[in-house]
């Protein structure tokens, strides 16, 4: 029943907005255009910002290669405007893949002062061509028509303006709710994490990048055909800014958030320009202070903007179970003993002038649980990060499966089957415990972002949804499935990495310091799952200061000090080899 | 081109280039110390120009209700922070400090301005004024969210942006303002003329920047600055407040922007809203240091400075569009010689 109530929500949206053509004075109908209008770009802007964490100035920018490809070409060549749509998308699939592919490589604030300096390129640009018509720009534009039906009126562009606006809006819904989502929701905060589980984080960004830029494209050849005439004004870096502060003022968290912005900034800035000048006295831009102001206290007081409020007095969806769907395919596991799965060779490790890891060769053998033990500083994160790909090898090689694995990017590593857990927890806090398992098995799935936001992906997402579960219910914890991932406390944390890591359905298990934080008895349970898993023909190296814990669990041990293995053998033998001793207690 | 064209381009270039790195070095500055992308910078450039041009008119500038209304905004933040610590007893020495110094600068401004002191006095009083608002904007704006992300931090400055320019149409008026030479002399070497004018740009700038050198190479203050870019959370642990930081590194950086401004008001006319791209000009040369090596900053912005005086010989109306396309070939080479870190949250 709940679930139908979020259903009717959005069906009395969509009834609210079909009556306004029908009943509303002409007035709110150009309004309801701008907001159609505008919601598209805002759209754009809650994947790429609030989502995956990528600023940008510049969405007016490509607004303004949608229109102005459809204004030159319908008024030079008379082509036909159902035509300039695909040409203006494929210059701004371009032109957005060149501008991704330089500043999307950087850290988080290059990108959005790169934005702003190519925001403001671009709209000197349309001003500056007198091909284009220079500041006058283009007039003359001819209407869109479907068949003998010219869309000459506002409120019969209305219609065509909404509907692209929902049918961007249902897109962006499900793409956010989906493998690919996943994936780009872990980008602000967890790329690390997630590059662990194969997402390549550089071309999602890109992906992102371009989903955002081609939304702007078509808002821009809308507004072409709405204005029937474009001038460089209205694409400038100004117009970019107040995209973005849309998305910030609606809620860039979610899809909702940029209607609710596109509405509240067009309709307070209409407004403020009715307002302002009377009150003033004077003529100018001055909502643009209140605008300002408005930001500075919405990021002071509540940087998730207007939409969690009004989510608040919506009917909460609830969480359906997870029905069982057919298991995804599995790798082939190996019988215990049957020779090495991963050789590190002669691995080196160079900060500076410190030998952080110098010349360590071991073996991992297959279906083993392989403790890599020694003091603080003697290099075992260090190994770690080595094997997981998170550091480069200075010198030497890693082997897996007969692969040199050294100077593989992390997510690359992942495709072989090495999964692994973070010493310091990397779960995405505002995301759902099963969500987070999800991710693991990021490469099980297939779905990408074209299928997923065309709803194509149900049955496997049915599959990875099952498995993740079912991970989640072998480490004890389906009773959380739903909750946030960041109010568990952190030993459980600690467990939903490693069912994370499950769900990857890897040959090779790292885990980094897993027990650390844990109660005696989740210990035991830990240690308990850990043997099943071998016994199933799992291989598991475990990095650990917990000696009691390691000793118990591991078949193996290598003892490491300053960079280099100090011994290596049975957990007993260990115990008694004097170098250890001395490692450990100082020499007794 | 001859050699006379070229050396005419080359000096204008250096004049602005000089300019833009006092520009480039206040944000670098910001952001190495606060993390903030520091967009408004271009507003207090304006603000310095137009403050002069007000002087020499003998009206009192703008500046003087900005900085009254700022005080008053401030002192009712600080009130309110004050007293939800239930600090009050300190309130009396914060309240002289966030509402009483800036009204004494705004009531000396205001006085002296129909007054026709010396042009020396003139630019002393608008570093003054403008000066002032710099801290004044840390304490309003930054220093409530100083711990937020950098992302968020820039989306805020460029909200300032938005509400500075609209203030500055309020209180300077749409109309552009040109301040005159400091001096009209010019000599010649060989065919080549030179404007005593422009060496006296460039000096300023070079005596400004090894002002800025001794400050941070040799006072207990410049230390701890360089102390908090390092590592805020160590610096806060060894007793330097990230506030005061805050508050000292607006100060220096609104006076470096002030004095772009005075120096500016000569070469070109200033409009209320012309300080975007003045400071975007400045942001290109310290995005080629990365934003955070001064020397390459500072060089970056001279590189700007001729790569525009140069461009408008040649495409004059596509100035701009030349000078922020720069932007993507540093930031290319920007993004092939650092690696990549994980994003601060």
């Amino acid at each position: 029943m709940r679930i139908a109530g979020t259903r009717v929500a959005a069906i009395a949206f969509v009834l609210a907005l079909a009556a306004v053509p029908l009943a509303a004075p002409p007035f709110w109908v150009t309004l309801g255009n701008y907001i159609g209008l505008y919601s598209i770009v805002a759209l754009g802007i809650v994947l790429l910002t609030g989502v995956a964490g990528q600023t940008s100035f510049g969405q007016a920018a490509f607004v303004g290669l949608g229109a102005y490809t459809t204004a030159y070409l319908t008024t030079r060549f008379g082509t036909s405007p159902w035509l300039t749509l695909p040409a203006g998308l494929l210059l701004t699939l371009a032109v957005a893949l060149a501008l991704g592919f330089i500043t999307l490589r950087m850290q988080g604030h290059y990108l959005p002062l790169a934005t702003i300096a190519w925001g403001i390129s671009i709209a000197l640009l349309f001003g500056n061509l007198d091909w284009l018509g220079g500041h006058t720009g283009v007039t003359g534009i001819p209407p869109l028509a479907i068949g003998a039906l010219d869309l000459k009126e506002e409120r019969h562009l209305y219609v065509l303006i909404w509907a692209i606006t929902l049918v961007a809006l249902w897109a962006t819904h499900n793409l956010l709710d989906s493998r690919p989502g996943r994936a780009l929701r872990a980008l602000k905060g967890g790329l690390e994490m997630a590059e662990a589980f194969g997402v390549n984080g550089a071309r999602l960004k890109i992906i992102a990048f371009v989903y955002a830029a081609l939304l702007a494209c078509v808002s821009g050849w809308l507004y072409a055909h709405l204005q029937r005439f474009v001038n460089p004004t209205p694409f400038g870096i100004n117009q970019g800014i107040e995209y973005l502060f849309m998305a910030v003022v609606g809620g860039a968290g979610s899809v909702w958030g940029a209607v609710l912005g596109a509405t509240l900034i067009t309709l307070l800035k209409q407004v403020l320009q009715d307002a302002l000048p009377a009150l003033l006295g004077r003529a100018g831009n001055f909502e643009n202070v209140v605008f300002g102001v408005l930001m500075i206290l919405l990021l002071q007081f509540a940087r998730n903007g207007v939409w969690p409020w009004v989510a608040r007095l919506l009917p909460r969806r609830t969480s359906p179970p997870v029905p069982d769907a057919a298991p995804l395919a599995a790798r082939d596991k190996h019988a215990r003993g049957d020779g090495a799965l991963l050789e590190v060779k002669a691995a080196r490790k160079v900060f500076g002038g410190l030998v952080a890891v110098n010349d360590l060769t071991f073996d991992i053998r297959e279906g083993e649980i392989l403790g890599l033990i020694g003091p603080n500083g003697a290099g075992k994160s260090t190994t770690f990060a080595l094997i997981s790909g998170a550091l480069r090898l200075s010198a030497g090689d890693i082997v897996f499966h007969g692969e040199s694995i050294g100077s593989r990017a992390p997510y690359r590593i992942a495709r072989l089957g090495i999964g692994r857990t973070f010493q310091h927890v990397r779960l995405l806090p505002q995301m759902s415990v099963l969500d987070n398992v999800a991710l693991g098995a990021y490469l099980r799935g297939r779905a990408g972002v074209l299928r997923a936001a065309l709803r194509l992906d149900r049955t496997e997402e049915r599959r990875v949804r099952a498995a993740a579960a079912r991970e989640i219910a072998r480490v004890g914890l389906s009773a959380h499935l739903h909750d946030d991932a960041g109010s568990l406390p952190l030993g459980m944390q600690r467990i939903v990495e490693i069912a994370r890591a499950l769900a990857a359905d890897p040959t090779l298990l790292l885990l980094d310091e897993p027990a650390a934080g844990l109660r005696y008895l989740e210990k035991q349970a830990l240690a308990d799952l850990l043997r099943a898993l071998r016994d199933e023909g799992m291989t598991i190296l475990l990095v650990e200061h917990d000696m009691e814990f390691v000793m118990g669990l591991t078949d193996r041990l290598i003892v490491m000090d300053f960079g280099e293995k100090l011994a290596e053998g049975a957990p007993a033998q260990i115990q008694r080899d004097p170098r250890v001793l001395e490692a450990y207690l100082g020499g007794v | 081109m001859d050699l006379s064209i070229a050396a005419f381009l080359a000096q204008d270039g250096v004049t602005n280039g000089a300019i833009y790195a006092l520009l480039a070095l206040a944000l670098v500055l910001v952001f190495t110390v606060t993390r903030i992308i520091w967009v408004p910078s271009g507003e207090f450039v304006a603000y310095g120009t137009l403050t002069l041009a007000g002087l020499q008119l003998g009206k009192p500038p703008g500046t003087v209700g900005l900085l009254i209304g700022m005080a008053l905004v401030a002192a009712l933040v600080e009130t309110i922070a004050t007293l939800r610590r239930r600090e009050a007893r300190r309130l009396p020495a914060r309240l002289a400090l966030w509402l009483g110094l800036p009204l004494l600068i705004a009531a000396l401004v205001w006085w002296a301005a129909p007054r026709g002191f010396s042009l020396p006095v003139q630019i002393l009083l608008t570093l003054a004024a403008v000066t002032a608002l710099g801290p004044l904007q840390y304490r309003i704006v930054y220093q409530p969210i100083a711990d937020a992300s950098v992302l968020v931090l820039l989306i805020v400055s460029v909200a300032v942006h938005f509400a500075l320019t609209g203030l500055g149409l309020w209180f300077f008026g749409a109309e552009g303002s040109r301040t005159p030479a400091f001096t009209g002399a010019s000599f010649q070497l060989g065919e080549l003329t030179f404007s005593a004018q422009s060496l006296l740009v460039v000096a300023t700038s070079v005596v400004l920047i090894g002002a800025l050198y001794l400050f941070f190479g040799r006072t207990l203050h410049g230390k701890a600055l360089r102390a908090t870019a390092v590592n805020r959370v160590g610096a806060r642990l060894v007793g330097i407040s990230p506030s005061f930081a805050g508050v000292l590194t607006f100060v220096l950086a609104a006076l470096l922007c002030a004095f772009s401004g005075v120096l500016i008001g000569p070469i070109t006319t200033v409009y209320y809203d012309s300080g975007f791209l003045v400071s975007l000009k400045g942001f290109v040369g310290a995005i080629i240091g990365g934003l955070v090596s001064y020397p390459l900053a500072a060089a970056g912005a001279l590189l700007v400075g001729l790569l525009e005086s140069f461009s408008s010989f040649w495409a004059s109306a596509f100035k701009e569009v030349i000078v922020f396309t720069l932007i993507i070939p540093v930031l290319l080479w920007r993004s092939l010689a650092t690696h990549h870190h994980e994003e601060e949250e």
